[in-house]
């Protein structure tokens, strides 16, 4: 027997629906009735007279009553384990070249607008940085490190955050207990609280929670940048890269080697070899996943253009 | 002194009028904490003064202090025992509740710092070993456990006595029943007990140094300045004899005025306390030496934040007045016979116990305070951290939740061991003579 779950991943009580749904789809096959009529006759659903046409599993083109068929509840797409486990054969990667970046928060704005940030707390900091009193300043933008020796996972007593097999660092809202610990823990100071209950549409609260989108955002747990899975699954790129207008952030594949902004795609390991990447905090021994490019030969000057 | 006298002067007696208005003073402090608690579930952990970057706040350091002074059952019940320390009868009963009753609430604090306590149950769901939280979880339960046994299997020779001497059918009498009537005193229950202890107290030294290394190791596994440091779990257990010595020398001052023990609790045990209050203080400032010195002195830069904010900045006032008044007064007090007597070392205990809180509170905030990235692009309230008065009222409810298991456990039971101290008093009586 095929494990239904791992062809469409469903949680517990939606999988047993959706067993019985095939079961009776099977019998559709071998019986002239639809098992719609069937069931709804047990369950004394008046027709309505309106009919609709479905394709049964196996090709029949079946007639039945609108008034027999039920709406069914949201269903996520992926399944929590699924979420947990990540996209197989990926590592995403990250590159984040500071000689394009001028601090104009449109990666923080659009982060925070997809996934419900509270007001004045980001995923995204950018922070002006200087190493020396006499080295030039420059611009910081900081995700998630997603480390490959994540401190953050190592304490968390309840698996709420967790390393994927893709390399993104998760984290379930609804295992979450608040201690806080991974907050103390990470030394890029990238992990949120939701102290207070979080402002947002009811049409997002009433979804149900999902790692990949973070959302909706649950009061008393811990929240942070997670790279977007999500789009990675659509194929497409985390909201701050495609956010910025200076290309600024780099994603891809660590194992097909190619890195993208958008409009440039490069070979990751060409890039971080010629522009000498670098990744923060190394001493640490956090392996994080996002690389700098140095800020040299600046496109733009150092100055706070959002303040001026 | 006779058998008689004994029981008469350490039964278990009425609240008196000051026994009330003090039980009832510390009812209206739980009371409010629990209201503020109250309002932080309802509400969210933002009633409080913690913010990103100060994630743990005077609830933690709180914890860290519960721990720390539930460590003294240990060291006067099972560390005396072992050395052979004759004089510790009448402190063991006293030290022993302080330990159950700041355990207990150390895990109750602890539940209070979560942003959602209902999911308590997830820890043992889905608890993973690896997390040093969970290492507390275990040694937490494990310090409770035979914290309770030891105190516990001493009073089983007293029960017959609370027995006898209550009213005959009273609810305290069945309780009493209830808890010790299987006790029948006969010379192999006693060799039981007796052996049970016997094996607590060296049980129970590993589990002590452990639970308050296992504390220190919460922070000390953090990528964090002020807590990267392999002399935390030394620091901690050593900073954690001295409040329990401190507050056992308090504790022992109040029951010996409360219910007029001077015959039991007399200046030799002041004088003796205040001595091994002397030595843990020097302790405890030796590895606040090795704990500030050395880091001070490379001063890197991930340090200099934290260690600048303690020793000059924001903190500093806080630090100096926990090293000074919290260790060297009480050393330089304590040194002289007259500072001994009951009276100085009441205040010395008490200026111990004060400054052990502050201390605490010392290891957390600033450290949080001083992250490896710069604190930037947050509002104001990001950069400093104040506790709010909804904070303040649970943490002090919680403070009151402790002194009111010690005020109506010694409602119930006898503060300190009849049934040891009579026979103590025989056994002395032919070697005198």
């Amino acid at each position: 027997m095929v494990d239904l779950s791992k062809i469409v991943p469903l949680s517990p009580i939606q999988r047993r629906d959706f067993i019985k749904g095939a079961l009776l789809a099977g019998l559709a096959g071998c019986t002239p009735h639809d098992p719609f009529t069937n069931e709804a006759k047990k369950e004394n659903v008046q027709p309505s007279g309106e009919m609709v046409k479905l394709l049964s599993t196996t090709g029949e083109i079946i007639e039945v009553d609108k008034a027999y068929l039920k709406p069914t509840e949201e269903i996520p797409s992926i399944s929590n384990m699924a979420e947990r486990m990540g996209i197989e054969g990926k590592k995403f990667v990250m590159v984040i070249d500071l000689s394009r970046c001028r601090n104009l928060k449109k990666c923080q704005e659009a982060c925070n607008h997809a996934h419900f940030v509270s007001d004045f707390q980001n995923w995204i900091k950018v922070y002006p940085m200087q190493d020396a009193e006499t080295t030039a300043p420059f611009w910081q933008p900081t995700t998630c490190m997603h480390c490959d020796d994540p401190p953050c996972v190592k304490v968390c007593p309840v698996d709420a955050t967790f390393k994927r097999q893709d390399g993104i660092v998760g984290i379930d809202a609804d295992r979450c207990i608040g201690c806080r610990f991974c907050m103390a823990a990470c030394p890029y100071s990238v992990r949120v609280f939701n102290w207070d209950k979080p402002i947002i549409p009811q049409a997002v609260k009433d979804l149900p929670y999902s790692i990949e989108t973070s959302c909706p955002p649950k009061i008393g747990t811990v929240s942070k940048c997670d790279f977007c899975p999500d789009m990675a699954r659509k194929g497409e790129l985390p909201h701050c890269v495609t956010a910025c207008p200076n290309g600024v952030f780099f994603f891809g594949d660590i194992y097909e080697d190619t890195v993208t902004n958008g409009s440039e795609t490069v070979r990751f390991s060409e890039l971080i070899r010629d522009r000498s990447g670098y990744r923060l905090m190394e001493e640490l021994g956090t392996k994080p996943s996002v690389y700098y490019l140095p800020p040299v030969d600046r496109l733009f000057p150092f100055k706070n253009e959002q303040n001026s | 002194m006779s058998s008689t006298k004994i029981t008469s002067d350490l039964l278990p007696q009425k609240f008196g009028k000051t026994g009330r208005i003090w039980t009832a003073f510390l009812i209206l402090l739980c009371l409010n904490g629990l209201y503020c608690y109250y309002k932080q579930v309802t509400l969210g952990l933002g009633i409080t003064g913690m913010r990103d970057y100060a994630s743990w706040g005077i609830y933690i350091s709180n914890f860290v202090f519960f721990v720390a002074i539930s460590l003294v059952g240990s060291l006067i019940t099972a560390i005396f025992r072992l050395t052979g320390v004759e004089w510790r009868t009448p402190l063991t009963r006293i030290s022993e509740i302080i330990a159950v009753s700041a355990i207990l609430f150390a895990s109750i604090i602890i539940i209070v710092d979560m942003g959602r306590p209902e999911r308590f149950t997830h820890l043992f769901l889905y608890g993973r070993l690896q997390s040093p939280i969970m290492w507390d979880v275990i040694v937490i339960t494990t310090y409770l456990t035979i914290s309770i046994l030891f105190l516990y299997f001493p009073l089983l020779p007293d029960i017959p006595i609370l027995i006898k001497n209550s009213k005959p059918g009273s609810r305290v009498q069945k309780f009493y029943k209830f808890i010790g009537s299987f006790w029948k005193g006969t010379a192999a229950q006693f060799k039981i007990s007796e052996n049970a202890v016997k094996i607590i107290s060296v049980m129970i030294i590993p589990v002590a140094l452990a639970i308050h290394t296992v504390t220190s190791w919460l922070f000390a596994t953090t990528f964090r300045p002020g807590w990267d440091s392999t002399n935390f779990g030394a620091y901690f257990v050593s900073g954690a004899f001295l409040v329990g010595a401190g507050g056992v020398v308090v504790a022992m001052y109040v029951f010996r005025r409360a219910y007029k023990l001077e015959a039991y609790i007399t200046d030799k045990h002041f004088n003796n306390m205040s001595k091994v209050v002397v030595m843990l203080a020097l302790l405890y400032l030796y590895f606040n030496i090795n704990e500030y010195l050395v880091p001070a002195f490379k001063m890197k830069k991930a340090e200099e934040h934290h260690l600048h904010s303690l020793f000059t900045g924001h903190f500093s006032g806080l630090f100096w007045s926990a090293i000074i008044l919290g260790m060297i007064v009480p050393v330089v007090v304590l040194l002289f016979p007259k500072g001994r007597k009951p009276f100085p070392a009441f205040l010395m205990g008490i200026l111990v116990v004060i400054g052990a809180w502050f201390k605490r509170f010392l290891i957390v905030t600033p450290t949080m305070l001083s992250p490896f990235l710069p604190m930037y692009d947050v509002p104001e309230s990001y950069h400093h951290y104040i506790p709010t008065w909804e904070e303040w009222s649970i943490t002090i409810g919680s403070l009151a939740g402790t002194l009111l298991i010690i005020t109506i456990f010694t409602r119930l039971f006898p503060i300190i061991p009849i049934h040891e101290t009579i026979e103590e008093m025989e056994h002395s009586k032919p070697e005198k003579t």
